[in-house]
């Protein structure tokens, strides 16, 4: 974690606002490649969020509701005495600055109001003019500012370039958690319908079908079963997979894009491999068709949305009866998880505190929640010797590893990770420390900005992820990036695309299927996206 | 002086100015951070300028070099493809070192071999614009490209794998 400042060097901070002069009067530019979609009426409509009419960010007309400033009002003073951290926050920042330059959308555009003291300015100058006595007689003298629609729109375009990846609360000496900001200022535009469309699709869908991409029950199955003939190719061993078996000791919950899209499948096969693996050593586990998503975009619009979308986990855990719950490779479903899931929907008295069947390690960290990380459970694996590898399978890889901002910031994952990637393949190089484990720099997509219309957007926001991995690229002649999250693998591939074509993106658990070795195989001549493995390339 | 031996001796002051010249195309209090910090993780867009600039002088005044000047233009244009600029402010500041360097140097090059030396580092300048140009264009297209990539992916191998859709194979099975 980051260093707690000494109350010398607090009281060495300057307190001249490095802000913009003038910046209350540059409006915000809604650019083409910058802004999201709208969220669509039926989307917003679907799970009765507030306003659903279609609309159109590049319109001058947003449609609001006609009382907006007064349900702005209400919603904020509502947030303000609900969450002492939101006031807190909106109170405690002297303006330092030193959050200013550690965010990737700021690194990238150079568009000072991505500036993380300037995103909160926005909401903050607000919350002045209508509940502080200074800014109530000031105004602007007292950096407060009246609430109209001009600026309504700059806070839409801002909290909307902030993926809650908390890189600059780390240097904040104050601890302010921006995400927290953004997050508040997100439930305060989805009071008045202003949503893109990116995440109330996603939330639309996984509230009434389970999943992001509304993919029904069958077609979940026809996927895994897919997977089963894929990884019977490339091994020879027909994995035998459970769904929706009550009993099971273990519920298995991972993010839907594992199961939809490239190169997550990957992962996803390598989940089953796993899972096959430990079945003799006594694994008792089930996927879900109906917890057949980990992600939670509901996070993205408000704390009730999200607890409604996360309630199907234990929901599912009770039904099916496990003990308890093991979930896939993830970022933000893990902050969910991790740090609200217990609060919102738990206690889950009715599953027990998360024991290996292999190991009989008992994952304290999970006592609350009763759900455990993949990487922490394969970790414990590795570390027992229980499971055979041979890394040379990934010789032909040169890998670094991305730290998710989630699992590394959010849950402190900065070990684990490592450890398994050294025990399954044999060419590891870090990327520069100031852009690994807790200083890592976002993917650039996330909190539901990885649609495409915003694309110059996100390839602004991954360019210090990026230029980190062009750096150990050139350095070290490193191919593959790997990584602990399903939206990192579904992003970080266009955003390499652009600035480091060279390098691919895999997550971890594919190279640990890819490096196990079974009892019984056949000899494997591809990995599991059918690539020669390193001595087989005449096999083809 | 020849002008070759000018431009060596104005080195240090030229690209100083063309590297402010190119960092006032952002805004002011972005300015400060792109000139103050040197680390280049912390500062990708700053140092990129910096020591691209640098290497693309070198490689204007004397050594020529294609590829060397084509990595150095991709590395500036690809990040400025994606920001807030015009096409033409994008890559405009390549032609910009004409006029810097023709006023930084201030001596008569209207005659002679300086004048023909002149002609020929100008005609390098323009090549190099309308490189960046091309590499600007690239850029914005593989923009285009990966956005349809991405389309791609989430739809059709969704409807493959779901057996929605069975397309013909590359090759006839054998009957």
């Amino acid at each position: 974690m980051a260093d707690t400042p000494k109350p010398e060097e607090l009281s060495k901070i300057d307190h001249a606002p490095p802000l913009m002069e003038g910046w209350m009067d540059v409006p915000a530019e809604i650019r083409p490649g910058i802004y999201c979609y709208g969220g669509k009426a039926k989307n917003v409509a679907a799970v009765g969020m507030p306003n659903p009419r279609d609309w159109n960010p590049a319109d001058d007309d947003w449609k609001l509701p006609e009382n907006w400033e007064q349900i702005i009002d209400e919603g904020m003073r509502d947030r303000l005495d609900k969450y002492r951290s939101f006031k807190l926050f909106m109170d405690i920042c002297v303006r330092c600055g030193a959050c200013a330059d550690k965010c990737h959308f700021f690194i990238g555009s150079g568009d000072p109001k991505n500036m993380p003291v300037m995103r909160a300015e926005l909401l903050r100058s607000v919350y002045r003019k209508k509940f502080t006595a200074a800014g109530k007689i000031l105004g602007k003298i007292a950096g407060a500012r009246k609430l109209t629609e001009e600026v309504l729109k700059e806070w839409w375009t801002y909290l909307y370039q902030c993926t809650e990846c908390r890189r600059c609360s780390l240097f904040c000496p104050y601890g302010i958690d921006m995400a927290e900001i953004t997050i508040m200022g997100r439930e305060l535009t989805n009071l008045l319908g202003l949503n893109i469309d990116w995440i109330a699709g996603p939330v639309a869908n996984c509230n009434r079908t389970g999943n992001h991409l509304g993919i029904q029950p069958h077609a979940y199955k026809d996927m895994i079963d897919f997977f089963v003939d894929e990884i019977e190719e490339v091994s020879g061993i027909r994995v035998e997979p459970d769904l929706n078996r009550k009993g099971a000791e273990i519920l298995f919950v991972t993010p839907s894009g594992d199961v939809f899209a490239d190169p997550g499948t990957y992962t996803a096969m390598g989940y089953l491999m796993l899972f096959h693996y430990l079945k003799a050593q006594g694994l008792d586990i089930t996927w879900s068709t109906y917890a057949s998503e980990g992600g939670n975009f509901g996070f993205f619009t408000s704390h009730e949305m999200a607890k409604r979308l996360n309630a199907k986990m234990y929901a599912e855990a009770k039904r099916l009866g496990v003990k308890w719950i093991l979930g896939g490779e993830c970022g933000h479903m893990w902050r969910v998880v991790h740090q609200y899931m217990n609060t919102w929907n738990g206690p889950a008295d009715f599953l027990e505190e998360p024991v290996s069947p292999i190991t009989g390690t008992k994952f304290e960290t999970a006592t609350g929640t009763k759900m455990v990380h993949i990487i922490e459970f394969t970790a414990d694996l590795i570390r027992n010797n229980r499971l055979k590898l041979d890394p040379s399978r990934n010789d032909n890889l040169i890998v670094t590893y991305h730290d998710s901002c989630n699992t590394s910031r959010g849950m402190g994952f900065l070990e684990e990770p490592r450890y398994v990637i050294k025990n399954v393949c044999n060419n590891f190089y870090e990327m520069p420390p100031n852009t690994i484990r807790e200083q890592t720099f976002c993917c650039g997509s996330g909190s539901g900005l990885n649609a495409g219309e915003d694309m110059e957007l996100r390839m602004r926001g991954g360019l210090p992820r990026a230029n980190a991995v062009k750096h150990v690229h050139e350095k070290y002649g490193v191919n593959m990036l790997s990584c602990i999250c399903a939206l990192d693998r579904a992003v970080l591939p266009t955003s390499l695309g652009y600035w480091v074509p060279e390098v691919a993106v895999t997550g971890v658990h594919e190279m640990v299927a890819n490096a196990l070795v079974f009892d019984g195989e056949k000899e494997r001549t591809t990995n599991l996206r059918g690539e020669p493995l390193p001595g087989m390339e005449d096999e083809e | 002086m020849s002008l070759n031996g000018l431009l060596l001796d104005k080195r240090s002051s030229i690209i100083k100015k063309w590297r402010d010249l190119v960092i006032s195309t952002y805004p002011i209090d972005t300015q400060r951070f792109l000139k103050r910090e040197k680390d280049r993780f912390s500062n990708p867009v700053g140092q990129t300028i910096a020591e691209d600039l640098e290497i693309l002088y070198d490689q204007l005044i004397k050594d020529n070099d294609i590829d060397q000047i084509s990595r150095s233009l991709d590395n500036i244009v690809r990040i400025r493809a994606v920001q807030d600029f015009k096409p033409s402010a994008a890559v405009g500041f390549v032609l910009a070192l004409k006029r810097l360097i023709r006023k930084e140097i201030g001596v008569d090059t209207g005659q002679g071999e300086t004048k023909d030396d002149m002609e020929a580092l100008e005609e390098r300048i323009e090549a190099a614009a309308l490189l960046a140009f091309d590499i600007y264009a690239g850029c914005k297209k593989k923009l285009y490209e990966l956005r349809v990539i991405e389309a791609t992916n989430q739809v059709s191998s969704l409807l493959e794998r779901a057996n929605l859709k069975v397309e013909i194979p590359e090759f006839d099975p054998v009957l």
